[in-house]
């Protein structure tokens, strides 16, 4: 650029202070709500995520049920009766190792489980309480979801190999008033019932999950459904990245018969209470950057209608439209400039103060998160809303005919 | 043979608005190194819109505009900018100087633009024709603390700080008294009949039109009359 132009836009500035911090503190204001809520989704999102992965794998394949078909070859021909129903078929996967080994190939994938879940009454005396049984190889499932660290008492280890222990729910622990080392008697739809040792008490945080869950190990959820050792019911996998969960998905579609879903598809509510929080906010966070963009665009606008002669004269003296637009896009740059620096660090403020805001309960402190891709993310939007809203007036500035403000 | 800077060949012009009238009528003449010309005639025969023409900042006419050998007409706003900057210097009779900056830095701006010399040299050269025209004890002043006289003879300054071939002024006296008027001629002569550049001047004071080199009068558009002085 040329010396000339930025000394020019600079003098501009300074003999104009007021105005010039009037429109970066539009800016300021606009990019650090921008930066805040924006942080609140994440946070948001963060937490929510979080409190779905303790239960929840990325990926889940399981056998789906099955409707009857009409008896018709033809694929659009009427169907003559039909009174579909579910196919009172196994839920059994064949051949899991297979399965599993074949997944285990795909790159993206990081981690595979299989589990035996079973409908479980959990009985103490004459209380009963309902909830589905997990027969899971207990290391490798706290390897995928980290369940030592929600453990209330016991341990986890304790159920390793341990053929009659279960770890429990804190919910139904409590409605059962039972503790770590006592005994329950668990029945499954199938009749089997059987008395086990609590090992572990566990509380997620979740009501739905801790006041029905339990583990035990698989042969043993076998025997709950009287299957043989060969039984599993779903398998888990984690991927290496869970925003692109449905790519996997489709790519493992490809690769089995059964049923392949992603976290996103079970939690589909969750997801669209989550995307259309996002878009709220985004929207209104976006529509403070725009009022501050027209703070910019009015106090330039206005310098430049105080300047036009000057305009005038630098024109007639052989300055060019584009020094022009170079001129009075600086004066926008270094208004937004100032404007998103103390953004950035007004809004960092507001969330610093907003992690520390205790809430309670399973949340802990206030889930807000502070990023630096989002910082660099507000800065930019900042500038180009800046840049945007400058250039109108400075085109306007360049087209100013010199000959029309001579005349006057 | 006295050598052309600049040449109009049957230059018209018209306004549409609020009815179509010719402002300017086939005006053709030319204007040599080291001249100083001034043209002259009534309120409203068109001299400022002429001289807009000829500054290159006025491009809707018809005819042609050659100065420095070069055909003017139809080419380029920036390439019309870059002629400007390096070959006309511009002295209007309402001064117009940017009020923010100092003396100095006024002058310094065209030459900032041409960037022939370095900002340090354009320091130098800017300081030296404060000092031709006397205000060089002003240099350092913001240009809207000047009196009347002392802006004008800044924005002389500023005309000339890259040497052009041309310079163009609008009533450069109107807005001053007789001892300010009596200075500004002086230093006229001096540019052109010792640095041999080219002075165009329009003016209504015809003392001081008489005693240029030359004085075209216009009447409603027109060439009415060419005195040698
Ligand atoms: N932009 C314009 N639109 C219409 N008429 C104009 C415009 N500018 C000047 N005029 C008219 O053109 C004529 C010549 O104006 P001008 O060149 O300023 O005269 P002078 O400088 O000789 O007094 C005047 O009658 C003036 O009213
Ligand atoms: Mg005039």
């Amino acid at each position: 650029m040329q010396k000339a132009n930025l000394e020019i836009a600079i003098t501009h500035i300074v003999t104009r202070k007021k105005q010039t911090l009037v429109a970066a503190l539009g800016v300021t204001i606009g990019l650090s709500i921008y930066l805040f809520m924006n942080s609140l989704t994440n946070g948001f999102d963060k937490f929510q995520n979080a409190e779905t992965f303790k239960s929840t794998a990325h990926i889940k394949i399981y056998k789906d049920d099955e409707q009857t078909k009409p008896l018709s070859k033809y694929e659009n021909s009427r169907a003559l009766i039909i009174n579909s129903q579910i196919v009172n078929n196994s839920k059994k996967i064949i051949n899991p190792l297979q399965l599993i080994s074949i997944i285990k190939k795909e790159p993206y994938i990081t981690d595979v489980i299989m589990q035996v879940d079973f409908s479980a009454f959990y009985n103490k005396g004459t209380a009963q309480v309902k909830g589905t049984g997990n027969g899971v190889n207990i290391a490798e499932y706290n390897s995928m979801f980290n369940t030592q660290k929600y453990m209330k008492a016991g341990s986890i280890s304790d159920l390793q190999n341990n053929m009659n222990g279960i770890i429990l729910g804190s919910g139904i622990a409590e409605k059962l008033g039972v503790r770590v080392g006592d005994n329950i008697s668990v029945s499954s739809s199938f009749g089997v019932g059987k008395n086990l040792k609590i090992v572990g008490i566990f509380e997620l945080g979740s009501s739905m999950v801790d006041n029905a869950k339990s583990f035990v190990n698989i042969s043993t959820a076998q025997q709950f459904l009287k299957e043989s050792s060969s039984y599993v019911n779903t398998i888990y996998a984690n991927t290496v990245d869970y925003n692109n969960s449905t790519e996997y998905m489709n790519r493992l579609q490809q690769l089995t018969n059964y049923t392949v879903e992603d976290w996103k598809t079970t939690n589909a509510d969750i997801m669209a209470i989550s995307s259309t929080r996002n878009i709220m906010f985004g929207a209104i966070s976006f529509a403070i950057l725009v009022v501050a963009a027209f703070g910019i665009y009015n106090i330039l606008s206005s310098t430049i209608t105080q300047k036009i002669n000057d305009i005038a004269i630098l024109k007639a003296t052989g300055y060019r439209g584009s020094d022009v637009i170079q001129i009075f896009i600086t004066e926008a740059l270094i208004m937004g400039l100032i404007g998103a620096a103390a953004g950035l660090l007004l809004g960092s403020l507001l969330i610093f103060i907003m992690q520390n805001v205790y809430v309670g309960g399973p949340v802990g402190y206030f889930p807000i998160s502070f990023e630096k891709s989002l910082m660099m993310e507000s800065f930019l939007i900042g500038i180009f809303v800046t840049l945007f809203a400058g250039y109108f007036p400075a085109k306007k500035a360049a087209d100013v005919d010199p000959v029309s403000i001579f005349r006057k | 043979m006295k050598e052309i800077v600049l040449k109009t060949k049957n230059i018209s012009k018209y306004f549409y608005d609020p009815v179509q009238f010719q402002v300017l009528n086939d005006i053709s003449f030319n204007v040599y190194k080291g001249e100083f010309l001034t043209l002259v005639g009534k309120s409203g025969s068109g001299k400022s819109t002429l001289l807009y023409c000829l500054s290159t900042m006025d491009t809707d006419y018809t005819g042609e505009l050659d100065i420095l050998g070069d055909k003017i007409t139809g080419q380029k706003p920036n390439e019309l900018a870059d002629i400007r900057n390096k070959s006309i210097g511009f002295i209007f009779q309402f001064h117009y100087l940017l009020p923010e900056f100092s003396s100095l830095k006024n002058v310094m701006l065209p030459a900032l633009k041409l960037g022939k010399y370095s900002p340090k040299e354009i320091e130098e050269r800017a300081y030296h024709k404060l000092e031709i025209l006397g205000v060089e004890d002003q240099a350092l002043k913001p240009a809207n603390k000047l009196s009347g006289g002392q802006q004008q003879r800044v924005s002389i300054a500023r005309s000339l700080i890259n040497d052009p071939d041309i310079i163009m002024c609008d009533e450069p006296t109107g807005n001053l008294d007789s001892r300010n008027t009596q200075i500004v001629f002086e230093i006229f002569q001096k540019i052109t009949h010792d640095f041999g550049q080219t002075i165009i001047a329009v003016t209504h004071d015809l003392d001081f039109a008489n005693k240029s080199d030359r004085t075209i009068e216009l009447a409603d558009g027109k060439i009415v009359a060419t005195h040698l002085n």
